[in-house]
C-alpha cells in the first residue's frame, strides 16, 4: 500500500541539545487520512512536521510526502503539500487578497482558475468580507482561517498543519475544524498536530510523541480501548476532604480535577474499580459528606494522554 | 520567471504599502545630502587668535598686525601674560595664539634676533592644527620679508635688488578649493551604500523574523527567484536615489558632472549591483534584524566612511588596512565618482586603478550572493 506520508527511522539531532528531538520517528498515513499528532510539549510535533514539509532537511533515516522522498526531491513535494506552521506567517502588509495571490501564483496556481479558486478559498474559510483587509488587521482565528486558506489555494494532496487552533475562540476553532472534515472529505491527507484532546478523538489516527519517538499509533477508539485503566467520576463535597480521601486511598493509579470533579484512574483487572468505588462510598459516609457523583466514565483521549505520559515520565 | 515578477511585485508592495518606509527610503537620502552639503562650510578660515603682546613697541604691533589683516585669522583676545593665553586655549576660547616676549622691539633695534612664540590646539584634528601652523609660518615669513626687504632697501645695495626665485601655483579641476567639490562626490557613494547594503540585509532577513521564510520554503519557488525578486526593486530604488543626489548636488551646489553622465550612471549600477550582494551575504549570517544592521554597520558601513578615501587618503594606510579597503565596492566607486564628477577623466585613466576593480568585486559580491542564498529559516 502506498502512504501518503511515511517516515521511517527519522532522527534529528539539533546542535548542541543533549538529546535527540526526533528519535526513531516512525510513520505511516494512508492517503485521504486524517491524522493527529498529540503530545506534551517538546514531544518533537513541530520538528516532525517541518521535515516533513522539506523546512528542515538535516535528519537521518527517510521520509517521504505525496510519492516523493523529502530530501532528494523536496520540489516535487513542495508543489503537492500544503503547509502552515505554528507561528502567523503571512505578510501582515499586504492585504487577505495579496497574500492569497502571492500563494496562489508561487504555488503555481494557473492564471485563468485563479480567481476562482481564490473566491472558492475565501468563501470556504468565510474571509470573503474581508478580502482588502491587511493581515496584520486580522483577529487571531481569522489569521489561522487565511494561513488555512493560503495552504490550500493550489489545492494540494496532502496537507500538514501545525497547531492551527492553539489561540484560538472555541467558535473558530469549530469553524476550523469543519474546514478540515471538507478537505478531508475530497479526498486530502491532512496531517495535524494539536494541544487539544478533543480536537485530536476527531482524527481518524492518532499518533502519540514522547520524547521524540511515537508510542501509540492508531484510532481513537483503539488506541483508548487498549488502554489497561477504568476510571471512575466524584464529585463530593467538602471539596478538601474529598481530595483528603481520594489521596489516601490505595489502589488508585491517578487522579486529576476535572471541572468541579475527580477523575480517579484504576487497574482494569475485574473488581478494582468497584472495590474503590465502594471504599470511597464508605469514606464518604463516614465523614458525613454529600456525594453527588460517583460513577464509572467513559475513558477518553485526555486520560490516554496523561496516562501514557505519566507512565512513560514515572518509569524515567 | 513569473515567480520571479511575484516576488518582485510583493516587495515593491512592502515599500509602496507603508508610507514611512516609503518617505524614508527616498527622502532620507536627499535629505542627508542637503544637511552635510550645507554642513561643510569649505576652508577654515578666521580661525580665532590669541595675541599676547608683551613688547608693546611699534615693532611688535606692526608684526601682529600682519596675522590680523589676513582673512585665516581673527582677533579673539589680548592677553596679558602666558598664563592667561594658556588659560584661554585651555577653555578653547581660541585655536592659536601668538606670545611676543618683552624684549622683542628691544633685540629687533640691536639688530639682534628677536624670538615669537607660536601655540596650537594639538587636540584638534592634526591636518587641521597643521593648516593653522602653515598658516601661522606662512605669515611669519611674509613679516620676516618685510622686514628684511626694508633693510635692505635702506642699505648701499638697495637699487640692484629683486626676489631671486617667484612662484605660481595653479590648481587643477576644482580651481577655487571649494570644499563641496570634495565633499558630495564623496557622499553620494556613502549614501548608495548605507541604501543598498541595509535594505537588502533587513528585507531577507525580516522574513526569517517574521516566520514568512518558512512559508516561502514550501513554495516551488528557486532560491535565485526569491533572492533576485527581492533585491531588483531596491535596485530600482538605488538607481532613483541615484538621480535625487546628483540632482541636488547641481542645483543646490553647484556641483554638476564634468565627465560623462551616462558612464557615470553605468558604473553606479554595477556598485548599487555588487552592494545589494554584499547585503545578501549579510543576510545569510544574521539571523535577526538585529544582527543584519550589526554587521552591516561594523563591517562594512564604518570601514566603508574611514577606509574608502571619503575623509582620509589611502597611500599610507598599512597593508592589512589597505586591502580591507581593496575589497569594499565603494572605495573604488569613489574613486569613479571623484574621477568622472570633479575631474571629468574618463574610462582611459580610471580604467586599472578603479573602474576594473569595482566591476570584478561586484560581479563577485553578486554572484557569491546568488550561490549562497539558501532556502531556509
Amino acid at each position: 500500500m502506498d502512504f501518503a506520508i511515511e517516515a521511517k527511522d527519522v532522527v534529528k539531532q539539533f546542535r548542541g541539545a543533549e538529546a535527540p528531538a526526533l528519535r526513531n520517528f516512525s510513520l505511516a498515513i494512508p492517503p485521504g487520512t486524517l491524522c493527529g499528532l498529540v503530545g506534551p510539549d517538546g514531544a518533537g510535533k513541530t520538528t516532525a512536521l517541518r521535515i516533513l514539509a522539506t523546512v528542515s532537511n538535516s535528519f537521518t533515516g527517510s521520509a517521504t510526502v505525496a510519492g516523493y522522498d523529502v530530501r532528494r526531491d523536496p520540489e516535487s513535494v513542495r508543489s503537492r503539500i500544503g503547509y502552515m506552521p505554528q507561528t502567523f506567517s503571512l505578510y501582515p502588509d499586504l492585504t487577505v487578497w495579496e497574500n492569497l495571490f502571492f500563494f496562489a501564483e508561487l504555488n503555481g496556481v494557473p492564471k485563468e482558475r485563479r480567481p476562482e479558486r481564490m473566491k472558492t478559498m475565501l468563501e470556504f474559510t468565510g474571509l470573503t468580507p474581508f478580502y482588502e483587509r491587511r493581515a496584520g488587521d486580522l483577529s487571531g482565528g481569522m489569521k489561522k482561517k487565511l494561513a488555512l486558506a493560503c495552504a490550500l489555494v493550489h489545492d494540494p494532496r496532502v496537507l500538514i498543519l501545525d497547531e492551527p487552533s492553539t489561540g484560538v475562540d472555541p467558535v473558530s476553532r469549530r469553524e476550523l475544524w469543519r474546514i478540515l472534515a471538507d478537505v478531508v472529505r475530497r479526498g486530502v491527507t491532512v496531517l495535524i498536530s494539536t494541544p487539544y484532546m478533543d480536537e485530536a478523538e476527531r482524527c481518524h489516527r492518532i499518533g502519540m510523541l514522547y520524547q521524540g519517538s511515537v508510542l501509540l499509533i492508531g484510532t481513537p477508539q483503539e488506541l483508548i480501548g487498549r488502554m489497561p485503566s477504568r476510571f471512575l467520576e466524584v464529585k463530593a463535597s467538602p471539596r478538601k476532604a474529598m481530595r483528603q480521601i481520594v489521596i489516601q486511598t490505595p489502589g488508585i493509579l491517578s487522579w486529576r480535577p476535572v471541572g468541579d470533579r475527580l477523575r480517579v484512574e484504576t487497574a482494569e483487572n475485574h473488581g478494582e474499580l468497584e472495590r474503590i468505588r465502594n471504599h470511597l462510598t464508605d469514606q464518604f459516609r463516614e465523614q458525613g459528606m454529600t456525594v453527588e457523583i460517583l460513577e464509572e466514565v467513559k475513558p477518553m483521549m485526555e486520560d490516554l494522554f496523561v496516562h501514557t505520559v505519566g507512565a512513560q515520565e514515572r518509569r524515567s | 520567471m513569473n515567480h520571479l515578477i511575484t516576488i518582485m511585485r510583493k516587495e515593491v508592495f512592502h515599500i509602496w504599502r507603508d508610507p514611512r518606509t516609503l518617505a524614508l527610503i527616498l527622502l532620507l537620502p536627499a535629505m542627508l545630502l542637503i544637511l552635510l552639503g550645507y554642513g561643510i562650510s569649505g576652508e577654515r578660515n578666521k580661525i580665532p587668535l590669541v595675541i599676547a603682546d608683551l613688547s608693546k613697541t611699534d615693532a611688535s604691533r606692526a608684526y601682529t598686525q600682519k596675522f590680523l589683516v589676513s582673512d585665516d585669522f581673527a582677533w579673539a583676545y589680548s592677553a596679558l601674560s602666558e598664563q592667561e593665553l594658556l588659560d584661554l586655549l585651555d577653555r578653547n576660547e581660541a585655536e592659536a595664539a601668538i606670545l611676543i616676549p618683552p624684549d622683542f622691539g628691544e633685540s629687533l633695534d640691536a639688530g639682534r634676533t628677536a624670538k615669537v612664540q607660536f601655540y596650537l590646539n594639538g587636540s584638534s584634528d592634526p591636518t587641521d592644527m597643521q593648516t593653522i601652523q602653515l598658516k601661522l609660518n606662512a605669515i611669519h615669513q611674509m613679516a620676516v620679508q618685510d622686514l628684511l626687504t626694508d633693510k635692505l632697501s635702506r642699505s648701499p645695495l638697495a637699487s640692484s635688488l629683486s626676489m631671486p626665485i617667484e612662484s605660481f601655483s595653479r590648481v587643477l579641476y576644482n580651481p577655487n578649493s571649494d570644499q563641496r567639490w570634495f565633499m558630495i562626490p564623496g557622499l553620494i557613494p556613502i549614501i548608495l551604500q548605507v541604501q543598498a547594503l541595509l535594505l537588502t540585509a533587513l528585507a531577507i532577513v525580516r522574513e526569517r523574523e517574521q516566520g514568512t521564510m518558512e512559508q516561502l520554503i514550501v513554495t516551488p519557488v528557486k532560491p535565485w527567484e526569491l533572492m533576485l525578486g527581492k533585491i531588483i526593486p531596491y535596485l530600482v530604488v538605488g538607481v532613483f536615489n541615484l538621480f535625487v543626489l546628483l540632482i541636488l548636488g547641481y542645483f543646490l551646489f553647484g556641483v554638476g558632472v564634468t565627465g560623462s553622465f551616462w558612464m557615470l550612471v553605468a558604473l553606479s549600477v554595477v556598485f548599487i549591483i555588487g552592494s545589494l550582494g554584499l547585503g545578501v551575504l549579510i543576510s545569510n549570517l544574521a539571523q535577526s534584524q538585529m544582527q543584519a544592521i550589526y554587521l552591516s554597520v561594523f563591517v562594512i558601513l564604518i570601514p566603508a566612511i574611514i577606509l574608502s578615501g571619503l575623509m582620509f587618503p589611502r597611500d599610507n594606510m598599512p597593508l592589512l588596512t589597505y586591502i580591507y579597503s581593496m575589497l569594499l565596492p565603494v572605495t573604488h566607486y569613489l574613486e569613479i565618482v571623484r574621477g568622472i564628477m570633479v575631474r571629468g577623466i574618463g574610462a582611459e585613466s580610471l580604467w586599472w586603478t578603479a573602474i576594473f576593480p569595482l566591476i570584478v568585486i561586484s560581479i563577485g559580491y553578486f554572484v557569491a550572493s546568488v550561490l549562497a542564498f539558501k532556502k531556509r529559516i
